[in-house]
């Protein structure tokens, strides 16, 4: 008989979202789904309210990576506006990504995955967190948290606060780099090096004890997308979109981002808010794309810095053209923070950084705009509709956990397919179900963690509907 | 004229016989909470949150709009009008979409400050949610009636010191809303001209500069008191 297993909720993700898993017949795994029971809303209230205001309302959408939905918002406004920003504005803007990517990769990497890895996938989960990881390894957790803390500090000395800046407007951004704020980064530099040295370490050991994570942790093709340089370089805030296969070719590359419609399309499944973006070119599922860390690394050539590239080599070595096993996200995640430290240490030398020329100034000059940036987890579309007096007609958002949607779902159903027979609900199971889904680093938005006990609920459901089992704990 | 004497919270107070209560204990350094009084403009009486207890009327009085008589006793603190004034600013933002973080007066808005001052931590009133919009149809401001609380400020200040009569109140009860000439867009007000005296009286995030973002609407009220001061000085005319 059919079967269902619900986990419900997942928990040490951003957000509230459960799992189901169906079963066939003979009791083996046929398909998961990834559902996020949430509704926010963002795309419909926003309606009605200048775009001006959109940099402060947006980034509400995450206490995490605020910074992200800020840049992309800013970014469609320079779009309605159809100005070029001041130069001295966009290489700001990257600045505070730079920081954002450090401290949500910080935030992913230690305070959330490494307690699975690190203290074992069936240590209990009120020890498994962050928690316990200051128990077991106190150093190592407060350089991890020391690491997030730098990505903060950078964005609240650009934006006044560490959280929910609205600093970046539309035409530019309000304040430049204070000398001060400048000399505080810098000092801060040879720790964050010497953390993500520590991080490297700690990872390629867990690549060598967790082999097996490394094979069916979500290892299968897919297509991959990301911004790059026109020359394939590894790029954040500007650039074009590029899609690789999981052979390594380029199968479209230096798309604009703006004409998105275009090339991506958006699946809406019932029992989810969450929609699943795909390259419709090979439409649905087999134009499923995943974004994030590990896709950036794969759609790039090189990262641009030096010690972020000789890491990157190494990266590549690890698949055959693509590297396929979202387990890997973890190190695509650190040679990204590595590669963002580098780039930190180079704006430092930037004079332009504290000029006064920060904003350009512009009416409505057109009726749409889309702002595109990477985020931490992935590509952000921001594209804005609005008329002749700027207020919001149309507001649509393409964040990445959406992107990364269709593969979350079959990273679930390759890892339950190795501990689910028959009507048992393994333990291991549900772990290591969860890590599967931690290794996108999902943002569901609403900024709740767990941190202690799991609340937890699996349920076997028949066909019918009918409750066959049924395991809590928390 | 005649002096009037009176006592503000046992304080023993001397004003002029047409003075208001508010302008006596400002003059003897009592402060009373405020939102619809703007300095330069006549009173109104609008807002409730001046409310004062006088020793022998039941009710309360607003200070702005009551005038200090002879042996008045006044009381400007007390546990009641604390209670009366926490729920006046409640029932202010119950009333219509107020959203501090996201919004351009956020920090320098005279309703959040006051909200803070009285010590309001949350709403008990059931919010309303009404559907109101943004005129965003001016060439320079904005008008954002989700963030109005109708104090007037706007309407005062346009018809008494611009002299424009731009804007103007309609409607009933929480259907009253602020309007440009007959009620249309004020992109097309003829009257309007674009002084900017409304925006710069605004208490709240309503009226705005276009193109602001969250905190960005400082305003600087010292103009419209220099305004007022030099025509009434008559320091225009030579």
């Amino acid at each position: 008989m059919a079967q269902r297993i619900i986990i419900d909720p997942v928990t040490r993700i951003e957000g509230h979202a459960k799992i189901s898993i169906h079963l066939d017949d003979a009791g083996n795994v046929s398909d998961a789904e990834f559902h996020v029971v949430e509704f926010r809303g963002f795309e419909k209230f926003c309606e009605g309210r200048p775009y001006s205001e959109m940099p402060g309302i947006t980034p509400r959408i995450c206490g995490i990576c605020p910074v992200s939905h800020l840049l992309a918002s800013a970014k469609a406004g320079d779009a309605i506006m159809a100005v070029n920003i001041p130069p001295a504005a966009d290489k700001l803007r990257r600045l505070m990504n730079l920081g954002q990517f450090i401290q949500s990769h910080a935030l992913s990497f230690f305070h959330l995955s490494a307690p699975d890895f690190l203290l074992g996938w069936d240590t209990p989960p009120a020890q498994r967190n962050v928690f316990g990881l200051i128990a077991a390894n106190k150093e190592l957790a407060r350089a991890g948290i020391r690491l997030r803390q730098f990505g903060q500090e950078v964005i609240q000395i650009l934006g006044g606060q560490k959280v929910h800046p609205a600093w970046a407007v539309p035409g530019g951004v309000r304040s430049a780099l204070s000398e001060a704020g400048r000399a505080k980064i810098r000092a801060w530099l040879p720790e964050a090096h010497a953390t993500t040295r520590v991080a490297f370490d700690l990872f390629k050991h867990t690549m060598e004890t967790h082999k097996r994570e490394v094979q069916f942790f979500g290892n299968f093709p897919s297509l991959f997308m990301g911004l790059v340089e026109p020359d394939g370089t590894w790029e954040h805030h500007g650039g074009k979109l590029r899609f690789t296969d999981s052979s390594g070719c380029i199968i479209a590359d230096q798309l604009e981002p703006s004409k998105y419609a275009d090339y991506i399309a958006e699946a809406a499944h019932p029992g989810s808010y969450l929609k699943s973006p795909y390259y419709s070119p090979l439409g649905c599922p087999d134009g499923m794309y995943r974004v994030g860390p590990l896709a950036r690394l794969n759609v790039a050539e090189r990262m641009g810095t030096p010690l972020a590239d000789a890491e990157l080599k190494l990266f590549k070595g690890l698949g055959r053209g693509a590297v396929t096993s979202s387990f890997l996200y973890h190190y695509a995640r650190l040679i990204e923070i590595l590669t963002c430290i580098e780039r930190v240490e180079q704006l430092m030398d930037d004079p332009e950084l504290g000029s006064d020329y920060l904003r350009a100034d512009a009416g409505i000059n057109s009726l749409r705009g889309v702002g595109v940036s990477e985020a931490p987890r992935g590509t952000l579309f921001h594209d804005y509709t609005v008329d002749r007096d700027g207020l919001l007609r149309k507001v649509n958002l393409i964040v990445a956990t959406g992107q990364n949607n269709l593969a979350m779902n079959q990273t679930v159903a390759q890892i339950a397919r190795h501990y689910v027979r028959g009507t048992d609900i393994p333990e291991a199971m549900l772990n290591r179900v969860e890590h599967g889904i931690r290794c996108y680093d999902p943002c569901l938005s609403c900024s709740t963690h767990a941190v202690g006990q799991m609340p937890l609920e699996v349920r076997l459901l028949g066909p019918d509907g009918a409750l066959l089992n049924r395991v809590t704990r928390g | 004229m005649a002096a009037r004497t009176f006592t503000i919270d046992g304080k023993l107070v001397t004003a002029e016989e047409n003075a208001t209560v508010l302008d006596a204990a400002t003059e003897a350094g009592i402060d009373i909470p405020t939102l619809c009084h703007l300095e330069g403009v006549y009173d109104v009486g609008a807002c409730r949150l001046c409310l004062v207890e006088v020793t022998g009327i039941g009710k309360l009085l607003p200070a702005c709009t009551t005038r200090v008589a002879e042996g008045m006793e006044i009381k400007t603190d007390s546990e009641r009008l604390r209670k009366y004034r926490r729920m006046t600013i409640e029932l202010l933002f119950a009333e219509r979409n107020h959203v501090c973080a996201v919004c351009v007066a956020n920090s320098h808005c005279e309703l959040q400050a006051l909200a803070c001052r009285l010590g309001m931590d949350h709403v008990r009133y059931d919010y309303t949610f009404p559907r109101w919009s943004v005129d965003n149809t001016h060439t320079l401001f904005g008008m954002d009636h989700n963030r109005c609380i109708l104090c007037t400020r706007c309407v005062r200040v346009c018809w008494h010191i611009e002299g424009a009569g731009t804007k103007n109140v309609s409607g009933r009860g929480s259907h009253s809303h602020i309007i440009s000439d007959l009620n249309q867009s004020w992109g097309s007000s003829e009257t309007c001209t674009r002084c900017g005296k409304c925006v710069m009286g605004c208490p709240t995030g309503a009226l705005f500069a276009k193109g602001v973002t969250v905190s960005e609407m400082e305003r600087d009220r010292t103009k419209l008191e220099f305004i007022v001061t030099a025509r009434e000085k008559k320091q225009w005319i030579a």
